[in-house]
């Protein structure tokens, strides 16, 4: 790897906390962007000729304060200073930095920062742009590669959400252990979203959105090692770990989607399974169980069967009753109806999900297991009749691909019939 | 003499890497273990999850306590380890200068064995 490909490493790898601390010191997250993006430049500047420095974070903030402050009082030469706040922090500069960076400061500007993108006025995707933005750090290009949209409308998007959270303002007191489990929360629940957000997409979407599951993970291990006792963080960061050890195996070479049973499991990544595992067996200990720890508990079952018929299906059964208990959702009932079918035969996995009708009417999932528990059963035309509504309802292509193969089939053995 | 050589790096940008840059990495490292593999001096290597896999057994109290996490927060974290065969210092730091040339950023942590079992692991076993 060459010297500037690891200093953009570090950079990126830097950028949370550094952003995060700057945004306590400026209190303006334009302000704290623009240090960061100043503090880069001079760090590509210096650090191929002096080397890194050995605290890449703290180098980064510093320099960045410094820049801000010169640019604050440059402004404030020509202009009436703007706001009091925007430089509450600057009377104790001389304060050794080393000190500031200690601990508990350090963990709740980095949660901070994570929580701001997590405002519940913003919608699912303008949070996961903002996340992307403004912790990991993705170009604005980037992420309108990721959402398929032009840089342009992408910009605008990400413009209108900052505004909206400056509009309701940031929580700089320190939070107290309620409040911080609530933050932590909700930003498990964003980081989970800009995974799904690459994760459920098609093969052909797959290579714009690669990014987003490796981003995703990346947070959730930087959250994990400031909160390293939190349970549920284990599990979120172990879902994922085994649902993209799956990445190689998901899809065929024309695109298509290839079911679990179906997956060549020599395309697992190993290393991903024995971290996700590894993951899982610490949470355990906890004996605080919670929906991420449960779902990465399913994922781990698929991951510890050598081959597909050795699933064991009645245990997933049960961590699906578990997770209906504790996350109670249509759509987990609906993932429990596949266990179920496995264990006690489709007749009963199509009693379980009938009364999710009504609230699965425009989830795609819903008529496609429905579609095919009727084509178990024989109800050829019943599944037909599921199958078509699901095709309408696809999102991807490869989804529609795969409903159609199994209405080919069916006609197959209608035509056999005759 | 047999030195260690504890590697420490900054496990964000490290685990950041993607498959084509671990790669990279790993083929530019077996440049360098080759000679050493082949004069006989190489000896135990691992890379280690990171620390957020890790578990820490504190002693000092009765029954011991089990925390989360690594035994030390540091800037950079200790990430992997070998055990090389050097005849002083001065070789082991050129070894050491080596593999910080295939796998730059963070420090090797070169310190002297007082005592090596080999074991009975099979290599690869994980």
């Amino acid at each position: 790897m060459s010297d500037l490909a690891w200093i953009d490493a570090a950079l990126t790898a830097a950028r949370p906390q550094a952003v995060g601390a700057l945004l306590r010191y400026f209190r303006d997250l334009d302000l704290a962007e623009e240090a960061f993006q100043d503090a880069c430049l001079r760090a590509l500047r210096s650090w191929p000729q002096k080397g890194p420095p050995r605290d890449a974070a703290a180098w980064l903030i510093m320099v960045g304060r410094n820049a801000a402050i010169d640019q604050v009082r440059r402004r404030s030469r020509q202009e009436a200073l703007p706001d009091e706040d925007a430089i509450s922090d600057l009377d104790d500069v001389e304060t050794p930095l080393a000190e500031r960076l200690d601990g508990a400061d350090y963990r709740d500007d980095v949660l901070r920062l994570l929580f701001i993108c997590c405002h519940p006025d913003l919608p699912a995707t303008q949070q996961i742009a903002l996340a992307l933005r403004i912790v990991s750090g993705l170009s604005v290009k980037e992420i309108a590669r990721a959402f398929l949209v032009g840089e342009a409308a992408m910009e605008q998007r990400i413009t209108r959400a900052k505004a909206r959270i400056a509009a309701a303002g940031t929580p700089f007191e320190t939070p107290g252990p309620v409040e911080r489990a609530e933050r932590l929360a909700a930003v498990a629940a964003m980081i989970y979203l800009v995974f799904n957000e690459g994760y459920s997409a098609g093969a052909t979407e797959q290579a714009d959105k690669a990014a987003l599951p490796i981003e995703a993970m990346r947070l959730a291990r930087l959250l994990l090692r400031i909160y390293p006792a939190e349970p549920e963080i284990m599990g979120l960061l172990a879902l994922m770990l085994l649902q993209q050890s799956r990445a190689a195996a998901r899809f065929d070479a024309a695109g298509g989607i290839i079911l679990l049973d179906d997956q060549d499991r020599g395309l697992w990544d190993r290393r991903m399974i024995a971290e996700g595992l590894a993951l899982i067996d610490k949470a355990i200990r906890h004996r605080r169980r919670g929906p991420y720890q449960v779902q990465a508990a399913i994922a781990a079952m698929h991951a510890r069967a050598p081959r597909p018929e050795d699933t064991d299906w009645a245990h997933i059964d049960d961590l699906y009753a578990a997770l209906e208990q504790l996350a109670p959702s249509p759509v987990v009932t609906l993932n429990r109806a596949v266990a179920v079918a496995k264990v006690r035969g489709p007749e009963a996995a199509l009693a379980m999900i009938e009364p999710l009708g009504e609230r699965l009417a425009g989830y795609f999932h819903y008529f496609g297991l429905k579609g095919s528990l009727l084509m178990q059963l024989g109800r050829g035309a019943e599944a037909r009749g599921a199958f078509g509504q699901a095709i309408a309802l696809a999102t991807t292509a490869a989804q529609a691909a795969h409903i159609r193969q199994h209405l080919d089939q069916l006609e197959k053995e209608r035509a056999a019939q005759k | 003499m047999l030195y260690a050589f504890l590697c420490y790096n900054n496990e964000d940008a490290v685990f950041s890497w993607s498959k084509e840059e671990d790669e990279a990495v790993m083929s530019a490292l077996s440049q360098v273990h080759k000679p050493l593999e082949e004069a006989g001096r190489f000896g135990p290597a691992v890379r280690l999850m990171p620390t957020t896999a890790a578990t820490t057994l504190r002693k000092t109290s009765d029954p011991p306590l089990v925390l989360d996490g690594p035994y030390a927060e540091t800037k950079e974290q200790l990430l992997g380890f070998y055990v090389i065969e050097c005849d002083d210092l001065e070789a082991a730091l050129d070894v050491a200068k080596s593999l910080a040339k295939a796998n730059p950023g963070g420090a090797y942590e070169v310190r002297p064995l007082r005592l090596f079992l080999p074991g009975s692991l099979a290599a690869g076993a994980t």
